[in-house]
């Protein structure tokens, strides 16, 4: 066990980057638990609730603050030098959110550069009427004087990509429990070792409420949509031939996806152990594949057959493309 | 040429930051808000399978992640071009207005009403959710969490989770409501329709029966005259889910009214070099650069745009309520940005009864949810009122249905013209002859917190709002007045 933080009031950061906004909603979702927790701490910035003060975290002893909780991914230059300062500041930092945590939803754009982005949202959607071309610059001249923007960078980054991590938080968002019981032991002192995932190391099978229904040997002969059957709402997914990120996912989530009878994507991502949760999934689900009828199967069929996951990149590295051993697809060399 | 900076610091995924030129008199020149902010989601959803868009759209906006969820799983429908099951419109149309009365009550006890129940010139400590609490009453102030909770207990029961909800499919919704659910929401929309009428008593006990207020209301600092847009029902009234979009003029007359798949006929966007955020506007007036008046294609959308481009509101109280807005702003339609925090309760209130008629409704329960896609997709388009307006999906596909293209018009893009103009027509009414008083930060905040802007939408969640801190230089550059504020 770490030596853990023992202090009365421990000063606590809440910061953001590349996020939309559903991490803070989330630690709101405590209802009457967020007055406990902020009673509990000091909290030394929360730009969304408090005056930032970033002048004040830098007048802040090194390691002075007991622990900083920071969601979203990093993609510009100020989200950087803002982590880096309270990494020196903090004791702990925990990684909170799947974009934090492994790339999230906005590493999707790892699919892609700056300059195609800007194409296509700048010049190309069929709304926009911008015959010179214009795309946002860091610099402006205007009549009156200079505008400037923050850098845009070409790749999404993890936290850990950036800084090194003491926690993490996963899911999209993290659930209220896990928050809760993560808050509580750090002001405990009760922490597990550095670097570990504060929720359960159990794959999302092992807490399905649909468990039951999940044959010993799963068989998927054609692969379906989520939009091509009725779904069953009892009946594991991966049974019913749609994929479901469940046995390559860490649970803790609290099945919120699987109660409302949508399979699960990920957002956890992988349990301990396994680096790369995109291709832990892509191995399952290829090992499940026809297994029976493999031999069988001329190789037309089993193409087919393949051919039936329609995205496999953006399904299996939904949440953590920046997290995976790819990071990004491979940039054009001009 | 002094520069004044307004700058909410370095929170960048949704801040904005206010820059002000004055010119050698000391007069405001020149103000411009910028969003630093782009993630690239119409290129990066390119290869997705379409039916993941409304588990893909909703990391938009972790605030308002129903409102693309919806408008996602409209989209597909039109895509696949099949109809939803009668009962699957029930419960997204339900969830959809228990979600639109959660975020604009949210609206108005944390971030809009505190200008107004506190005081726009009340000491800026006590200009917060707490100050309103204090003001309304601790019995309010548990209220406001209990209603909240609750309404978001509605999304959960539908949605799976509250953030990031994922239950709509092309042709209806994945999960039945069982009859214990629809007890328990039908007691939600119950406690939500009193509470909204609760928030305009509030409204009506704190704000319109002090002059000042109802003066800054109607004063010229907050006017512009523009077009509106927003979505209404087959009896014009207004409606969040589904309807044909209708725009008015500045005088309130009908200036188009079109089904979302012809939007491109109606609304065009403008790039600024500036901003990462684009311009909407009327495609039919054209863009006549930021300025209001019925020459100029900038169009407002959200609450007041959508009660000015409307005949009424469906429900009984709602109707009251809406009446009682235009006697008292002097009739339709209103053009003072601030009225959108009184327009805003209107509809807290109709989303509430909404819900309750729904939740009503026994067909509810009904196990038929989902009608299954059989043409090839191809193209589709979706829409539906988010909290701060308009919001349309447009997906073209292969023929298995992987995107190849998408365009999205998100509601803040509609009004981030005219919330330009609002702060720059605050800064121009204030600033004059180098004085820059001190409230006018909280005046130029004013100015675009009414419209409630997605880029500010975490501010939206919690006590408090945007810390702002304005440096003043003289034309040499030296720092001769800071001022600085935050709750």
């Amino acid at each position: 066990m770490e030596k853990g933080v023992k202090l009365a009031k421990p000063k606590v950061a809440f910061y953001w980057c590349a996020s939309c906004g559903g991490c803070e909603e989330a630690v709101v979702d405590l209802n009457e638990d967020l007055l406990k927790v902020a009673d509990a701490v000091d909290i030394v910035l929360w730009p969304v609730a408090l005056d930032f003060k970033r002048k004040d975290i830098e007048a802040l002893g090194d390691g002075e603050i007991a622990v900083s909780f920071i969601n979203g991914a990093v993609r510009l230059e100020e989200q950087e030098e803002m982590v880096k300062l309270l990494r020196e500041k903090s004791q702990l930092v925990v990684a909170f959110g799947a974009c934090a945590h492994l790339g999230g939803i906005p590493g999707l754009g790892n699919f892609w550069t700056r300059d195609a982005i800007f194409q296509r949202v700048y010049k190309e959607v069929p709304t926009v009427d911008n015959p010179e071309g214009i795309t946002p610059q860091e610099k402006t001249a205007i009549d009156d004087g200079e505008l400037t923007l923050p850098e845009f960078y070409d790749t999404v980054k993890t936290l850990d990509q950036t800084i090194p991590v003491d926690y993490y938080l996963p899911g999209c968002p993290p659930p209220p429990d896990l928050i809760l019981n993560a808050v509580n032991a750090i002001l405990a002192g009760e922490l597990p070792e550095k670097g570990a995932v504060l929720a359960p190391d159990k794959a999302l099978c092992d807490t399905c409420p649909r468990k039951e229904t999940k044959p010993e040997k799963l068989l998927i002969k054609e692969i379906k949509r989520p939009w091509q059957i009725k779904i069953d709402p009892e009946k594991c997914f991966l049974e019913q031939g749609i994929i479901c990120l469940g046995p390559a996912t860490r649970s803790g989530c609290g099945e919120t996806c699987i109660k409302a009878n949508q399979p699960c994507r990920g957002c956890f991502g992988p349990v301990d152990g396994v680096v790369d949760q995109g291709a832990k999934a892509l191995s399952m689900i290829a090992s499940i594949l026809g297994l029976e009828d493999e031999e069988k199967m001329t190789d037309e069929e089993v193409k087919e057959l393949i051919n039936g996951i329609v995205d496999p990149a953006g399904t299996f590295y939904r949440f953590s493309l920046p997290a995976s051993l790819l990071r990004r697809k491979r940039m054009e060399v001009k | 040429m002094r520069k004044i900076t307004i700058d909410p610091i370095t929170r960048l995924e949704g801040h904005g930051k206010i820059e002000i030129f004055l010119d050698d008199e000391g007069n405001c020149d020149k103000a411009c808000l910028q969003i630093p902010e782009l993630r690239g989601f119409e290129k990066f959803s390119e290869g997705r399978p379409a039916e993941e868009m409304p588990r893909i759209t909703t990391m938009i906006c972790g605030v308002c992640p129903t409102a693309h969820h919806i408008a996602a799983t409209k989209a597909l429908d039109d895509l696949f071009k099949v109809e939803p099951t009668s009962a699957a419109k029930k419960i997204r149309e339900l969830m959809y207005n228990a979600f639109q009365a959660e975020d604009h009550i949210l609206h108005f006890f944390f971030l809009g009403g505190p200008d107004f129940v506190v005081g726009p010139q009340a000491p800026a400590a006590e200009r917060n959710v707490l100050g309103v609490i204090a003001k309304a009453g601790l019995e309010a102030g548990k209220k406001v969490i209990e209603v909240r909770k609750r309404l978001r207990g509605i999304l959960r029961i539908i949605g799976g989770k509250p953030v990031m909800p994922t239950c709509g499919l092309p042709g209806g919704v994945s999960k039945q409501i069982t009859e214990e659910e629809r007890e328990t929401i039908i007691d939600t929309a119950e406690y939500a329709v009193d509470f909204s009428q609760f928030a305009l008593e509030l409204f009506d006990d704190i704000v319109l029966k002090n002059k000042d207020y109802v003066d800054l209301i109607t004063g010229d600092v907050y006017q512009h005259r523009t077009y509106y847009m927003g979505l209404v029902d087959g009896n014009n009234k207004v409606n969040f889910y589904d309807g044909l979009l209708r725009v008015v003029d500045p005088n309130g007359k009908e200036f188009a009214k079109f089904r979302v798949q012809e939007y491109l006929d109606h609304i065009r966007e403008h790039v600024e070099p500036w901003t990462y955020v684009r311009f909407s506007y009327l495609k039919n007036v054209g863009w006549k650069g930021f300025v209001d008046g019925e020459e100029s294609g900038v169009f407002r959308v959200a609450p007041l745009a959508r009660l000015n481009v409307s005949d009424g509101m469906a429900t009984p109280l709602a109707q009251e309520a809406y009446e009682k807005m235009y006697e008292v702003l002097g009739g339709k339609p209103v053009h003072s940005t601030l009225a959108f925090h009184w327009a805003r309760l209107v509809e807290a209130l109709y989303a509430s009864e909404r819900v309750l008629e729904l939740a009503r409704d026994p067909e509810l329960t009904s196990s038929d949810i989902v009608n299954l896609p059989t043409r090839t997709p191809k193209e589709g388009v979706g829409v539906v009122e988010a909290p701060r307006g308009t919001l349309i999906h447009h997906y073209q596909t292969d023929d298995r249905g992987i995107l190849t293209k998408v365009n999205l018009i998100v509601a803040t893009q509609n009004n981030s013209a005219a919330i330009n103009m609002s702060v720059e027509k605050a800064a121009k009414s204030l600033i004059k002859k180098g004085n820059v008083p001190d409230g006018i930060l909280n005046m130029i905040e004013m100015a675009f917190r009414a419209y409630d802007p997605c880029h500010a939408c975490a501010t939206h969640s919690l006590p408090g709002g945007m810390p702002l801190e304005v440096n003043v230089y003289n034309s040499k550059g030296d720092l001769v007045k800071k001022l600085k504020r935050g709750y």
